[in-house]
């Protein structure tokens, strides 16, 4: 079924590029080749996989304990924006630099979520509009951080001709990106796979991951045993910060070349935030799916990138990508349905 | 004596007919969305893909005036735009319970692609809408230009904000929709299609926002571009919240908002720089904070993005 629908997506796309005289099978052989098959490729894949995993491992946190994060994007942006304040202006002792910047990036994302946090539970304002809202202030901010050296702008002789961009990470303070088997990507790969063994395993095994998943599934029986809505909930929602803005360190200090060559530019998030909550929801909120789900959207993500060469207008990607995410919505959704109506029907002909 | 300068540029601005003429325009493209996600977000379900249908809508419209030379041919064909991402959204969320925000958040990405494709492909030429100056209320000083001497879709606002007003309050549709955003379960026992009232409340919103894309091409740009309407809708929705989910709160949002933007624009005009991230930021700082404060007296409706499958709370 999901190959079914994700079938009858390329068919649309393939319309629509035929359509306007295109030419349709060379733009699906440039998606295979940029995402998996030429050199170097797979690992470029996993390089964006990894955010997108990170970011996701947060949506699902926060949202087992039944708090819909959608500010994301934001929360990313902060945490690349504090980890570059933290290696240009306070800067760590040498080896330990990487290490203190992810934790300043991942505190930063924590930041920005707790402020949502902050006025869900002091004020009562839904999470889902401050965090939406607050993505929209986090942009701005940082944009206005870049123009000001002792904020993040680069001193005028590492800027080049170049306005509101940060100082280049120096060699030695990235991420290691080891090459194997002819691909580089950053070890922060494994760090996120790890992460999300982490994120299952508290979840499903631990006192912790139990109350969260109670204080999801129905708040009052869990505020009658003893959980505290309040702090469970906040403790979430900066959680699910944290990762976003991991993702936006990690983005920033082993990303390469797709993410502003470790620099910090408008616009840097480059919707890894947005795309890696929709990873969280098409993996329906479970961490080990989400793994999946990242992949999948890493892979049109690089595979879009070789479309421009076919000659075909290379907007056409969005669309593709677009028309697959709804396609992959659709499976679940016709099963689920199904399932409700034969249960359904199995309990009236019981009666 | 730098600071009386700023001051008197300041008294330029507020004392001249372009800044409220531009607030105006701003302030209706706002209004277009804000009154169909108003609509939609009284009937608990939070759309974000206004933005997706205002772009949709100004290509539509742009393609409209493409082939048939005319207007009005343009803003129909804006609402069918706006109207067939609704019906993605719709049939989506609330026929197929695929999440809101991911179909949503879809749609606005989607559209982007698609719409810069096709401009890139057919490339549709529009023309400005004509203007029509209706009589003694245009002599009115500062505010006559902006309220009466506009582009003629203009007006259709002034039609669309009352009749919403009464659809909503007024009709058993409009009671129904609200009780299917306040409390679906008890609106579905009493026999409401709850998820049906939703969907026909985004082709509300995506009427209006389709009707609100084209008019923006109209009255502004005259071309299509895929960065027009350049988040636009994230203020529209802003504008619903900012409101507390009321039709003249968020009219009132639309006015603030439109105004601050036109405001920086008129300044920026004299040679004065603001602040540009702040004025940004403004509409969603000045959103939040409303919310932190009148919070416990203004609340959202009771089931806000909360998806409705029967039988399961």
């Amino acid at each position: 079924m999901y190959a079914l629908s994700v079938v009858v997506a390329l068919a649309i796309s393939s319309v629509i590029v035929e359509a306007t005289g295109g030419d349709w099978w060379p733009v699906l052989k440039a998606l295979v080749d940029g995402s998996i098959k030429a050199p170097g490729r797979w690992g470029e894949t996993l390089g964006i996989a990894a955010p997108l995993l990170l970011v996701a491992l947060g949506t699902v946190i926060s949202a087992k304990a039944g708090l819909i994060n959608i500010g994301q994007e934001g929360q990313l942006l902060m945490g690349a924006a504090f980890a570059v304040f933290f290696s240009f202006r306070i800067g760590g002792p040498g080896p330990l630099n990487v290490v203190l910047l992810l934790l300043f990036g991942a505190l930063g994302g924590a930041v920005w979520a707790s402020a949502a946090g902050l006025l869900r539970y002091w004020r009562g304002v839904p999470e889902v509009l401050s965090t939406l809202l607050l993505v929209f202030v986090a942009v701005q901010a940082v944009g206005y951080g870049l123009k000001w050296q002792w904020l993040l702008l680069a001193d005028e002789a590492s800027r080049g001709n170049r306005n509101l961009v940060s100082e280049q990470l120096t060699k030695d303070n990235r991420i290691p990106r080891p090459d194997i088997f002819g691909n580089e990507f950053p070890i922060t790969v494994y760090v996120a796979l790890a992460l999300a063994l982490a994120v299952a395993y508290v979840l499903a095994r631990t006192v912790w991951g139990f109350r969260l998943r109670m204080l999801g599934h129905n708040p009052r029986a869990a505020q009658r045993s003893g959980v505290s809505s309040t702090t469970y909930g906040a403790t979430a929602l900066a959680i699910g910060g944290a990762f976003a803005g991991l993702a936006g360190a990690a983005m920033f200090a082993g990303g390469g070349f797709s993410f502003g060559n470790y620099r910090l530019v408008p616009g840097f998030s480059d919707f890894i935030g947005w795309t890696g909550l929709l990873v969280a929801l098409m993996a329906r909120e479970r961490a080990l799916p989400a793994v999946v789900a990242a992949f999948v959207f890493a892979m049109l993500r690089t595979g879009a990138g070789f479309v421009n060469s076919t000659g075909v207008e290379s907007r056409i990607t969005d669309v593709v990508q677009g028309l697959l995410v709804l396609a992959l919505l659709v499976p679940p959704a016709v099963v689920f349905l199904r399932d409700r109506r034969r249960a359904r029907a199995a309990a009236t002909e019981r009666v | 004596m730098l600071l009386i300068d700023f001051f008197s540029a300041v008294g330029d601005v507020l004392s001249s007919e372009s800044t409220y003429i531009n607030g105006a325009l701003f302030a209706a493209l706002l209004a277009f969305a804000a009154t169909g996600e108003w609509v939609a977000e009284r009937s608990g379900t939070l759309n974000i893909s206004v933005e997706g249908m205002l772009l949709s809508g100004a290509f539509a419209g742009a393609l409209g005036y493409h082939l048939a030379e005319s207007v009005a041919v343009g803003l129909m064909l804006g609402g069918v735009g706006g109207l067939i991402i609704a019906v993605v959204q719709a049939e989506m969320s609330h026929r197929l319970t695929a999440d809101q925000f991911v179909v949503g958040l879809t749609l606005n990405i989607l559209v982007v692609g698609l719409t810069g494709f096709l401009d890139r492909e057919i490339d549709p030429r529009a023309d400005y809408a004509s203007e029509v100056e209706i009589p003694i209320l245009v002599d009115i000083p500062l505010f006559g230009q902006a309220l009466f001497g506009e582009p003629w879709p203009f007006y259709l606002l002034y039609g669309l904000v009352p009749l919403s007003w009464w659809l909503v309050y007024r009709t058993r549709w409009g009671l129904e929709l609200r009780a299917a955003g306040e409390n679906p379960q008890s609106a579905d026992v009493s026999g409401i299609d709850v998820n049906r009232r939703r969907r026909q409340s985004i082709y509300y919103a995506g009427l209006t926002s389709g009707l609100g894309g084209a008019y923006f091409l109209f009255a502004r740009l005259a071309t299509f571009d895929d960065s027009v309407i350049g988040g636009q809708g994230f203020i529209a929705i802003a504008a619903v919240i900012f409101g507390g989910w009321t039709l003249w709160g968020t009219m009132g949002g639309c006015v603030l908002f439109a105004g601050a933007l036109s405001f920086q624009l008129s300044l920026q005009g004299l040679g004065y720089e603001l602040n540009t991230e702040l004025l940004q930021a403004l509409p969603y700082l000045v959103t939040i904070g409303a919310m932190a404060i009148f919070a416990r007296r203004v609340r959202p409706p009771a089931a806000l993005a909360q998806p409705f499958i029967r039988g399961l709370k």
